[in-house]
């Protein structure tokens, strides 16, 4: 350790506490610093000494309100979920074959996917590192599997590069991370970082680059049998006569630029794409499934909120049940109220006039999805492609592979589109049967004669038209947060709201399960107070 | 600014002969919530109907709209230029049974708008 007398790096206080207390205090140390705690969850609320007889009315049938219903019911409270539609999950969804979706608008679609296969049209990943949803999909019983994030063998098409020909994802990361090696060893050989780094960190930097791009002798990222090892071969190694492998040349810096390789790293890299992540057997809607069974008994389907009162010492929302037109009300003392926001602006809502403002405030992004039935794996039989997503510069943004029943026989259904930002609007306003058929022209670019030819069939839903969100997500930006989210999370009076617009881990189902738990615990705490 | 780009970008891109300037805009951003014939959807929430809109007669209502958003609508200033903006509300006030002749201007919406939230998405 250097004795300049400047304060201590963290990261030199992290090896002194090691060096002295061993792995665990080095841990402890780690939490309270918030470098080992990757969610904030501390396990299931404890909820104690609800009063007998106290009640709670849950809105909405989504993870937030059957979580809220399944801790608050086990605390003792008597409750009651009034839900839109006739399933529970909400965003948490999946459509399988024999499915009818009517988005808003009127358009119908009957999902003729074969038995086994669906297309998750809210969630399809989950990161590891979201511990409040492995926790209960544990407890619940919901089995999971492996979800593909990143496979070097899938594709990256760009319209700018390579004329329009999709390469592997290993040979351009493997190029970029050569060329930019390559560059910075230059650098430091030109003098350029001398001011930056001290001459032995140089040295030692040259090496550690000489490793991490494989530079030859001359620190260049070259055509060679050790670069060809990571970004692939022109004839790969083989037993016999033809056994010896040929070595592939490397990609052009401006190519790679134009490929825009650097940002699907990124994006890779974010900690919620990191391995491992998860996907539930079955489709994700198996977690709003077994959500919906422990609270089962609790749930009224059917019922539109129209509105919500809180006068009398009492919580009494005016539902619609829609399968019978009737008028109907339900009455308790508290309630947890996990509409989504655009929803809830438009419902009598009897509360501050500081919560009323802030859910006028949050718009909700869009988004567009497609799942498209193909009748072979061929991704799987032709290109050694096993799930993972390929990316290009069309609308549709990605293709990714099934990450579930690999190396089995087809039929299989592929995501054929994740669009959002402006392309999504565009793609909305489309009948579904355009949807389908531009995500085939566009995947159709990385997969040329195969693509559109194994299509059998396809499903599609556009966010902005889901009736029982009117959007994807809540979408906040610095200003309203600072403005609004403490008044939105706020106890008024007798009601909370929870969901995934209730927390900093939007659009994820961590962040509508974190936002519940929050929610009960000082639902509760307010309880007693009472 | 990514998002700007793009919008532009796909809006300018198929300019198919479109008889009103406003069209283009409506049948790509616009009717992924309103609808094609603008009459707008009804779910556990609403979605305004447009056609033979009373509202529309008022030109700084919808600038206000468009550009500051409303309920679940996101706004679209700095998404869409104020012409844009100006041409699309015009299109609108002009089609879908509605019959208010008066032109919106750019003007008008660099006047009135609201303008786009200087904070980043988080």
């Amino acid at each position: 350790m250097e004795t300049t007398g400047r304060a201590p790096t963290r990261r030199e206080v992290l090896h002194a506490i090691g060096l002295m207390g061993g792995a665990a205090v080095l841990y402890q140390a780690m939490e309270a610093m918030g470098h080992a705690a990757e969610s904030q969850f501390a396990g299931p609320p404890n909820l104690s000494g609800a009063r007998p007889g106290a009640s709670v009315l849950v809105l909405g049938a989504g993870l937030a309100g059957m979580l809220a219903a399944y801790e608050l019911g086990k605390a003792g409270y008597k409750v009651q979920i009034l839900e839109y539609n006739n399933r529970p999950g909400g965003r948490n969804w999946s459509l399988y074959g024999g499915d009818t979706y009517t988005e808003l608008g009127g358009a119908t679609q009957k999902v003729g996917f074969a038995p086994g296969n669906y297309l998750n049209p809210g969630p399809w990943r989950i990161p590891y590192h979201h511990r409040t949803l492995l926790h209960y999909c544990k407890a619940f019983g919901v089995v999971l599997e492996p979800f593909i994030q990143l496979n070097h063998q899938a594709l990256v098409h760009s319209s700018k590069a390579f004329g329009g020909q999709p390469k592997r994802y290993r040979e351009l990361a493997a190029d970029w991370d050569g060329n930019v090696a390559e560059l910075l060893a230059k650098a430091i050989d030109n003098k350029g970082l001398d001011s930056t780094i001290v001459a032995a960190d140089r040295d030692r930097l040259k090496e550690a680059l000489r490793e991490w791009g494989i530079l030859d002798k001359d620190m260049r990222y070259a055509k060679n049998l050790r670069t060809a090892r990571r970004r692939g071969y022109d004839r790969p190694l083989g037993g016999g006569v033809d056994g010896a492998p040929i070595a592939s040349q490397p990609f052009a810096l401006t190519d790679l630029l134009d490929s825009d390789i650097g940002g699907i790293i990124a994006s890779h890299m974010e900690s919620q794409h990191q391995t491992t992540m998860f996907q539930p057997v079955g489709g994700m809607g198996m977690i709003g499934k077994a959500f919906g069974k422990q609270v089962a008994d609790k749930i009224r389907y059917n019922a539109k909120v129209t509105k919500i009162d809180q006068s009398g010492g009492a919580v009494t929302a005016t539902y619609t049940d829609v399968a019978t037109n009737t008028v109907q009300t339900a009455k308790a003392d508290y309630c947890v109220c996990t509409i989504p926001l655009g929803i809830l602006s438009q419902i009598e809502l009897d509360a501050s006039a500081g919560l009323l403002s802030a859910i006028a405030a949050i718009p909700y992004s869009n988004s567009v999805k497609v799942g498209l039935e193909m009748k072979s794996r061929f991704w799987e039989d032709d290109e050694a492609i096993y799930g993972g997503m390929s990316f290009t510069d069309r609308p549709i943004s990605l293709v990714s592979y099934p990450s579930n029943g690999m190396h089995s026989a087809g039929p299989a259904v592929l995501l054929g589109a994740y669009i959002y930002g402006p392309a999504s609007y565009r793609f909305a306003g489309m009948t579904p049967q355009q949807r389908i058929a531009e995500a085939l022209e566009d995947g159709a670019v990385l997969h040329p004669g195969r693509y559109k030819e194994n299509y059998m069939s396809g499903a599609t839903v556009a966010w902005s038209r889901v009736p029982f969100t009117l959007g994807c997500c809540a979408q906040w930006n610095e200003d309203t947060r600072k403005e609004h989210y403490q008044t939105l999370v706020a106890v008024d009076d007798r009601i909370v709201l929870a969901g995934e617009h209730a927390s900093y881990i939007g659009c994820w189902m961590e962040g509508a399960l974190l936002s519940s738990l929050d929610a009960v615990t000082r639902l509760h705490k307010r309880a007693l107070e009472a | 600014m990514l998002r700007t780009a793009l919008l532009l970008g796909l809006v300018a891109a198929p300019a198919i002969a479109a008889p009103h300037p406003g069209e283009t805009i409506y049948r790509e951003v616009c009717q992924a919530c309103h609808m094609a014939d603008a009459r707008g959807a009804v779910g556990a929430g609403r979605i305004t109907g447009l056609a033979s809109n009373p509202n529309l007669e008022f030109p700084d209502y919808a600038i206000a709209i468009v550009t500051g958003g409303k309920g679940p609508m996101p706004w679209f200033r700095g998404n869409l230029t104020d012409q844009q903006i100006a041409d699309v509300i015009s299109y609108v006030r002009t089609h879908f049974g509605n019959r208010y002749k008066s032109r919106v201007t750019a003007a008008q919406v660099a006047e009135l708008g609201v303008p786009a939230p200087k904070g980043q998405d988080r």
